[in-house]
This record gives C-alpha cells, sequence and structure tokens, in this order.
C-alpha cells in the first residue's frame, strides 16, 4: 500500500482548524469542568448543620450530585453529547447560541458541545478533588482554625491550595483525555479535528493518509501537554523539596 | 473580659466518641490569667481531648468552656472569634507546608484581623528574632529542623496575640537534642506572664515553670496541685505508679 500524503499538504489548513478547535474546546472544558467539579466535590463533603432547613439543603444537594456522578459515570459520552445536543439545546427549550469565533467556530455547536463534556469531565474531576482535599492532612485544617480562620478561609487559604498541587497530575491527565474524547463531538458537525479529517477523507477520497495525520496531530496535542504540566507540577513542588 | 479572674472555666465537661469511649468524664477546672497548667497522665488518659476542647476542636458532648465569660461552648457562638484569643501548638507542628515561614506567621493576621501586611510581616519578623529564627522567615518549613518548625509554629500563634496558649505534647515528636530549644521558648514564655494550658511528659517543665500541676486518668481530673506538693507528696495510688514510672 503506498500511501500519498503529499496529497495532504492542500488539506493543511483543515487539520490546523480542526486542531485549534479541539485545543479550544478542551481548555474551556477543562477550565469550566474544574470549577464545576470543584463545587461539587465542596458540596460532597460538606456536613450538614445543625438547624432542620441546613440538614435538609444538605441532603437534598448531596443527592443531586450523587445521581449526577453516577448518570455521567454511568452512560456513554456519546449518548451524553447527542442528548446535551438534541434534547437540552431543543429549540424549545434552550436557543443555541449564535456568534462566530476566529471565523469557523460557531457558538451553535461550540457551545452544547462545551456544556455537554464539562459536565461529563466534572463527574470525574469531582471525585478526584474531593480525594484531593481529604488527602490534606487534617491537621492543616485544625492549626487554621485554631488561628481564628473561617472555614471558607481554611478552604481557600489552606486546604484548596495544597488539595490541587496534588491533583494537578490527574488534572492534566484529565486534559489529556478530554482532548482525545472531544473527538466524539464530531457525530453532532462539531468542527474539531475529527470531524474535519473525516472530511478531509471525503474530499480527497483518500482512507488512510488524513486519519494518520490525525493520529500524529494527536499525539502533538497530549505529549507537551502531559510534560507541560509535568514541569509545572515539578516548580511548584520545589518549595516543599528544598 | 472576665469579672471572676478566670480566664477560662471548664464546668462538667463530658466527651463520649462513639457514644460509648468516655473520653471526658465530668472534668471541671478553672484557669486564672497567668496560670501555668501542665497536665500529666497515661496515654489514652483524655489530656489531648481536654485541651482540644477548650478551643472547641474537639465539640463537648456536655457541659461549659466558659473563656472571658462567654460559654464558648454553647450553641449561636462564634467560634472564630475566640480561637483568635487562643494559641495552640501541636505535636506534629502542622505548619502550612505551602507557605513560607513569615507566611505561616501573617496568614491569619491580614486575613482575620486585617492588620496590613508591612506591620503583620514586622511584628512577625520581630517573634522570629525572639527565637532567633530571623533569618528563616524566607524558607519553607520542609526546610527546617522539627524543633524550628515547633519554634515557628509557637510564635506563629503568638502573631495574633492570644490571651492563652494551649500546648499538645509540643516536644514529643522532636529528637532529644532539639526539646531544649522548644521549652526554653515555652518557658521564657511563662516568664513573660502568658497564660498556658501543657499537656506534656516533660517533667522538669512541669517542676519548673508551672503554677499548677493536673494528673489525668480515665477522662477524670484525678489530681491537681502546685509542682512541689503533686511530685513530692502524691495522693493517689494512679498518681504515685504513674510518677514512678515516668521519673
Ligand atoms: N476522634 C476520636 N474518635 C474516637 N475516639 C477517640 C478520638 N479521639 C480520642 N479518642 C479516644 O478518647 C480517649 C482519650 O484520648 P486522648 O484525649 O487523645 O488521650 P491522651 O491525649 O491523654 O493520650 C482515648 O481512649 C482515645 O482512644
Ligand atoms: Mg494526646
Amino acid at each position: 500500500m503506498v500511501l500519498h500524503f503529499e496529497k495532504m499538504l492542500q488539506y493543511a489548513p483543515y487539520f490546523q482548524r480542526g486542531m485549534l478547535y479541539t485545543i479550544l474546546l478542551s481548555a474551556c472544558t477543562v477550565a469550566i469542568g474544574f470549577v464545576l467539579a470543584l463545587a461539587v466535590a465542596l458540596i460532597r463533603i460538606s456536613k450538614p448543620g445543625k438547624s432542620l432547613l441546613s440538614r435538609g439543603c444538605n441532603k437534598a444537594l448531596h443527592f443531586i450530585t450523587g445521581l449526577y456522578i453516577e448518570v455521567v459515570r454511568g452512560t456513554p459520552m456519546l449518548v451524553q453529547v447527542m442528548i446535551v445536543y438534541y434534547v437540552l439545546f431543543h429549540p424549545k427549550l434552550l436557543p443555541k447560541p449564535q456568534f462566530t469565533l476566529f471565523g469557523f467556530i460557531t457558538g451553535d455547536l461550540f457551545v452544547p458541545a462545551l456544556v455537554a463534556i464539562s459536565l461529563n469531565s466534572g463527574a470525574y474531576v469531582a471525585e478526584i478533588v474531593r480525594a484531593g482535599i481529604q488527602g490534606v492532612d487534617y491537621g492543616q485544617t485544625e492549626a487554621c482554625r485554631s488561628l481564628g480562620m473561617t472555614k471558607l478561609q481554611n478552604m481557600r487559604y489552606i486546604v484548596l491550595p495544597q488539595a490541587i498541587k496534588n491533583i494537578l497530575p490527574a488534572i492534566a491527565n484529565e486534559f489529556v483525555t478530554i482532548i482525545k474524547e472531544s473527538s466524539v463531538c464530531s457525530v453532532i458537525g462539531v468542527q474539531e479535528l475529527m470531524k474535519n479529517t473525516q472530511q478531509v477523507q471525503g474530499a480527497s477520497f483518500l482512507p488512510a493518509e488524513p486519519l494518520l495525520i490525525a493520529a500524529a496531530l494527536y499525539l502533538c496535542m497530549t505529549v507537551p501537554t502531559s510534560k507541560i504540566i509535568a514541569y509545572f507540577e515539578r516548580r511548584m513542588r520545589r518549595g516543599d523539596q528544598r | 473580659m472576665a469579672t471572676s479572674g478566670n480566664l477560662i472555666q471548664v464546668k462538667d465537661l463530658v466527651k463520649t466518641f462513639e457514644s460509648r469511649i468516655h473520653a471526658l468524664d465530668h472534668v471541671s477546672l478553672a484557669i486564672n490569667q497567668g496560670d501555668v497548667v501542665v497536665i500529666v497522665g497515661p496515654s489514652g488518659s483524655g489530656k489531648s481531648t481536654f485541651l482540644r476542647s477548650l478551643n472547641l476542636l474537639e465539640e463537648p458532648t456536655s457541659g461549659e468552656v466558659i473563656f472571658e465569660g462567654v460559654n464558648i461552648a454553647g450553641k449561636r457562638v462564634n467560634i472564630d472569634v475566640h480561637r483568635q484569643k487562643m494559641g495552640m501548638v501541636f505535636q506534629h507542628f502542622n505548619l502550612f507546608p505551602h507557605l513560607t515561614i513569615l507566611q505561616n506567621m501573617t496568614l491569619a493576621p491580614m486575613k482575620v484581623k486585617k492588620i496590613p501586611q508591612k506591620e503583620a510581616e514586622e511584628k512577625a519578623l520581630a517573634l522570629l528574632d525572639r527565637v532567633g529564627l530571623r533569618d528563616r522567615a524566607e524558607a519553607y518549613p520542609i526546610q527546617l529542623s522539627g524543633g524550628q518548625k515547633q519554634r515557628v509554629a509557637i510564635v506563629r500563634a503568638l502573631c495574633m496575640e492570644p490571651e492563652v496558649m494551649l500546648f499538645d505534647e509540643p516536644t514529643s515528636a522532636l529528637d532529644p537534642e532539639m526539646v531544649g530549644e522548644v521549652l526554653e521558648v515555652m518557658k521564657s514564655l511563662a516568664r513573660e506572664g502568658m497564660t498556658m494550658v501543657v499537656v506534656t511528659h516533660e517533667m522538669g517543665f512541669a517542676r519548673e515553670v508551672a503554677t499548677r500541676v493536673i494528673f489525668m486518668d480515665s477522662g477524670k481530673i484525678v489530681e491537681e496541685n502546685p509542682p512541689e506538693e503533686f511530685f513530692q507528696n502524691p495522693q493517689s495510688e494512679r498518681l504515685k505508679d504513674f510518677l514512678a514510672k515516668v521519673l
């Protein structure tokens, strides 16, 4: 079998745009997914207060977040993406945002895709964040609270900085995972790398070359991402290792 | 402020874990301004639980902890306000590893008392100077020895200008050659008139600086006396046994 990579040159802009789309979508997903995960994790480790109202709220929130995590983990991402696009963003329910970024990223596809995979990522990262928070020595909290700092200040200045440092490798891994998994968004027509690759296949009548290039490009995104975050992790850790 | 002269008054304190472990069994104690109360007793006798109940790190099952005239174990008390005035030093230091020594010391004054950074740093540096660690202000906790860490932990608590300092076995996790430097800092604090409650196995410290020594066993205060009396003339069999083992 002879491969004609030279015929791919004219399609370079497709791959370029696809890559940019994938990176942007993944970066936004990690950010939104993390914020969502943080909120869910904080709910899941929260203890009920003394009043009846507080206990009721706590119970309800625990139930909702528990259900959310179960549903996301128990269903295929492909199904989740399609449900968000066809059901949640059904014209009668939620209007699809109309905006354009860089001339090729359109809100009507980008936003549903972002919502779907952020919801997915948030559920997985929530458990990572929770483990990270619970992994911080409880003596830290006691020392902080004994100085008169509030629960919130303890979270913000003492527990979360240490927890996030501990879970950074897992978050990096999540970013890498999303870069790859975001390819399922091609099923609803999102113009990320995989969708564009399929279009090149169609236009060039070559099935193999675009796929091999796509695989190489995914590697180009995932490998450096892991390395960069590993580097920052080492730098952040320097403080406590000298 | 307290009207009776008692800085802390503990009344009938009970702490039960998992509804069967009676860590504190109706403990009452008054601590006056300037007191140095040393608590000794066998492992598991409830010393830590008692100390930690004083600043509500442990929530009592029943009873009162009256600090400056307020029952801080009561409902509807904003405990954070009272904890600011009760410094605590832990066996395992519990310095914040992601912050420098200076940041460890200035965080609470800045965030809780809203003291400007410059002022908080000046105060912290003066305190570091006092314990001979001014040159380590920019270091991280991991770079310090155990004795240095514990000295930092003490001055970190002092940065909040507490009314009382609580120590839970502050030298138990230290290598023997570092115990002295920490005890020295504690002694100088005591000499300055700081009110202190100290759980320790250092009988020399108790003899030298305690105003009262308390012996706890099975969640109860068994004996309470000035040091000479306490060591020379123990009353209960249990204390006699205990002293025979540790002295
Ligand atoms: N968080 C806890 N949960 C259950 N039991 C505890 C807890 N903390 C302390 N205890 C129990 O309470 C008793 C008193 O413990 P502690 O106050 O730590 O004793 P000491 O400091 O004198 O060694 C012990 O029997 C101990 O096992
Ligand atoms: Mg103890």
